[in-house]
């Protein structure tokens, strides 16, 4: 008997970051129903539309403030309402790099780069686990970064957050690993998006937003570790930089 | 929203390499802020940069690249009218619409060219005669100017806008959106012929002969070969199949040149191999077959970076336009005059384009015989084989395309566009490109 295939239904926190929009087109081309979350709510328009003629059986626009919303369970509830009352993939893309020598000397950066890329991530994220347990299915995608791997000068405040990030989403996935839910942090390197703008790019080690959407489309479908380098070249060059001794460690410059 | 650190940047051809600052919007509303022309430096919308030459470089301004402004707007099924943001592809379009049993008006020999860029080159594929250029399928387009104002143009709503933004390569203002017209089909195949031809004559009797039976038609020409042989090829003429799938292409590529030839592999002798070697396989595949739109419409977007067999000092191309009374003559003298400078030419494509005009000020298809041929950067001895393809040019009253242009001198560029001043008055102040400061200085 062949198995009905039912659309997937999918909540995308961070639908105007470039990896998360290039993530929605994926799941649209293959007539899954989406809710897209972000902040400005023009700009979830113009992406819904589009997702709409790309193939999504459904999508609708969640205009959201992550790091402000006073508890993200009630938005999950109603989120899940439009979705016909159950959810399978819920994937975390908002992030902010910030910039490192001014959150050294202005409380204020330091503490949006804390408070986005951990802070108010955490709280989705434990929110995501309560609804995917009491579901006892579903999976969870959080956006890390090999930033958390080793803290370095040039970027330790944006790493450490992703550090804890990472820490949480291995802690969510020990705690649904009796069920059928799961919980993936996925460790990105360099990306070609908005928020690399001022990183010189080119070069081997950096990739496009739609090689990582089509990464994690293919995650979603398979059992894997609770922490996923994309591209997987990461955990070799990261299991290198964190072996490397302070002594040569602190001579570097990147 | 900011211009990033300066970043190499090429053309198709890697000719020149410049250093350029670059935006890279992701949303339209950025667009006004970038623009604004009391940035002091000019800028220059760009798409995918498939244009050959210099016409999508700005060496003394900045760039805008509108490639991430990729959205559908609106794709209405029923009657192929599809609205979508001008960094689309048309490889893109194409994989959302050949399911629903429509594509492309008109597209020319690649998928990599965003929308806004096959406006802002009036575009034009083998089936000229039949559907006109690609300006010919745009319904209404959006136009942002560096004075912050913003348009909807038609052919009907600031007709003087719009004609000079149809092949107005980007200089008119940045294209943000464009609604264009959808031509139905039953299948994603055609039904192709190919016939074998001694010299250029007989070129044009197969194009008269084909020119009502078939839509689609183009001809390869050895312009490698000496004597006798000189000026035959392979005449090409399809329709689309009335049966079968309709499968939209595999947006993978089978296979990429990763990096730069360190010496030109396709130099005189691979080149004069090349052409007799397709010239033999041709002559003697099956003359009618069935062929995917892809393999058709788009046979080296299959190799990645094939621009980079070309080496280090990377390629020119030179395209052609001339009127009907003079194409045979002229055509003939300039195979003529390639042959005999031993050049070479990789892949020379000649078609014949019809009576449908463009709106466009400044477009390049119009009715005539057009050339098109790749040549390896060999310094002065290929510039002056293009000063001497340029007076024959001339003499025909034929036009060169700015898409594929890195070099032409402003007399020869404005000789073949009448138009060229109405044009310029309605080029945006603070828009411009190294292209446009050869020719309009």
């Amino acid at each position: 008997m062949t198995a009905v295939v039912k659309e997937r239904r999918v909540i995308i926190l961070g639908a105007l970051s470039a990896i998360g929009e290039a993530t929605a087109r994926e799941f649209a081309a293959e007539g899954a129903s989406i809710v897209i979350a972000g902040r400005c709510a023009e700009r979830l328009g113009q992406v819904a539309d589009d997702l709409t003629a790309r193939g999504a059986s459904h999508v609708t626009t969640w205009p959201v403030d992550f790091s402000t919303v006073e508890d993200p369970n009630v938005d999950f509830d109603r989120m899940v309402q439009q979705l016909g009352g159950s959810v399978d993939v819920v994937m975390l893309f908002y992030g902010l790099l910030g910039d490192q020598e001014r959150a050294e000397r202005d409380i204020a950066e330091l503490r949006s780069i804390i408070s986005v890329n951990f802070s108010s991530a955490a709280e989705w994220c434990v929110a995501t686990a309560g609804l995917l347990e009491r579901q006892n299915h579903g999976i969870l995608v959080a956006i890390s970064s090999v930033a958390g791997d080793r803290g370095r000068k040039s970027n330790y405040i944006y790493g450490s957050a992703k550090a804890g990030l990472t820490v949480l989403i291995e802690g969510i996935a020990h705690r649904l690993a009796r069920g059928e839910a799961r919980a993936v942090a996925v460790k990105l390197g360099f990306v070609d998006t908005p928020m690399t703008a001022q990183i010189q790019k080119g070069g081997v080690l950096w990739v496009k937003p739609d090689y990582v959407a089509r990464r994690l489309l293919a995650l979603v479908g398979r059992s894997s570790k609770p922490i996923v380098y994309i591209p997987t070249f990461w955990r070799p060059i990261m299991g290198v930089i964190r072996m490397m001794p302070a002594s040569i460690f602190h001579r570097t410059s990147f | 929203m900011i211009f990033g650190p300066p970043r190499r940047i090429e053309s198709w051809g890697r000719v020149v390499r410049p250093l350029q600052e670059i935006a890279q919007p992701s949303f339209r509303e950025q667009l006004p802020r970038l623009m604004d022309a009391r940035n002091k430096q000019s800028v220059l919308p760009t798409g995918l940069h498939r244009s050959y030459g210099d016409s999508n470089l700005n060496t003394s301004g900045r760039l805008i690249d509108m490639s991430r402004l990729d959205r559908v707007i609106a794709f209405d099924v029923e009657n192929g009218i599809l609205r979508a943001e001008a960094g689309l592809s048309l490889g893109d379009v194409l994989r959302l619409t050949v399911p629903y049993g429509w594509f492309l008006k008109t597209t020319p020999g690649t998928r990599f060219v965003s929308l806004g860029g096959a406006v802002a080159n009036d575009v034009h594929g083998k089936n000229h005669r039949f559907t006109g250029s690609f300006g010919n399928c745009v319904r209404r387009l959006g136009l942002v100017r560096t004075d912050g104002t913003e348009y909807t143009l038609s052919p009907e709503n600031n007709a003087d806008l719009f004609s000079a933004t149809i092949g107005g390569l980007g200089l008119t203002g940045a294209i943000t959106w464009v609604e264009i017209e959808l031509a139905p089909i039953v299948s994603s195949d055609l039904e192709v012929e190919r016939i074998p031809f001694g010299n250029i004559s007989d070129f044009f009797s197969l194009s008269i002969e084909a020119k009502d039976s078939h839509e689609h038609t183009v001809a390869w020409v050895d312009c490698a070969s000496t004597g006798q042989s000189l000026g035959r090829g392979i005449f090409q003429r399809a329709n689309w199949s009335q049966s079968g799938q309709l499968c939209p292409h595999s947006s993978a590529t089978r296979m990429t040149v990763p990096f730069e030839a360190p010496i030109a592999p396709l130099n005189r002798i691979t080149v004069k191999l090349f052409n007799n070697v397709y010239y033999r396989m041709q002559r003697s595949g099956a003359p009618r077959r069935m062929q995917h739109y892809a393999s058709f419409f788009y046979p080296l977007d299959g190799i990645g970076h094939w621009n980079r067999l070309y080496g280090p000092r990377g390629l020119y191309q030179y395209q052609c336009v001339i009127p009907p009374k003079e194409s045979h003559d002229a055509i003939e003298e300039l195979v003529s005059q390639i042959s005999k400078s031993g050049a070479g030419s990789f892949l020379a494509v000649l078609k014949t384009l019809g009576p449908i005009r463009s709106c466009g000020l400044i477009s390049f298809p119009r009715e005539g015989a057009t050339l098109a041929l790749d040549f390896a950067n060999r310094g002065h001895s290929t510039l002056d084989l293009f000063a001497r393809l340029d007076r024959v040019v001339v003499e025909a009253g034929g036009a060169l395309y700015a898409a594929k242009d890195g070099r032409v001198p402003k007399e020869v560029f404005r000789a073949g566009y009448p138009l060229f001043e109405a044009f310029r008055e309605l080029v945006d102040p603070a828009i411009s490109s190294d292209f446009w400061r050869r020719v309009d200085a």
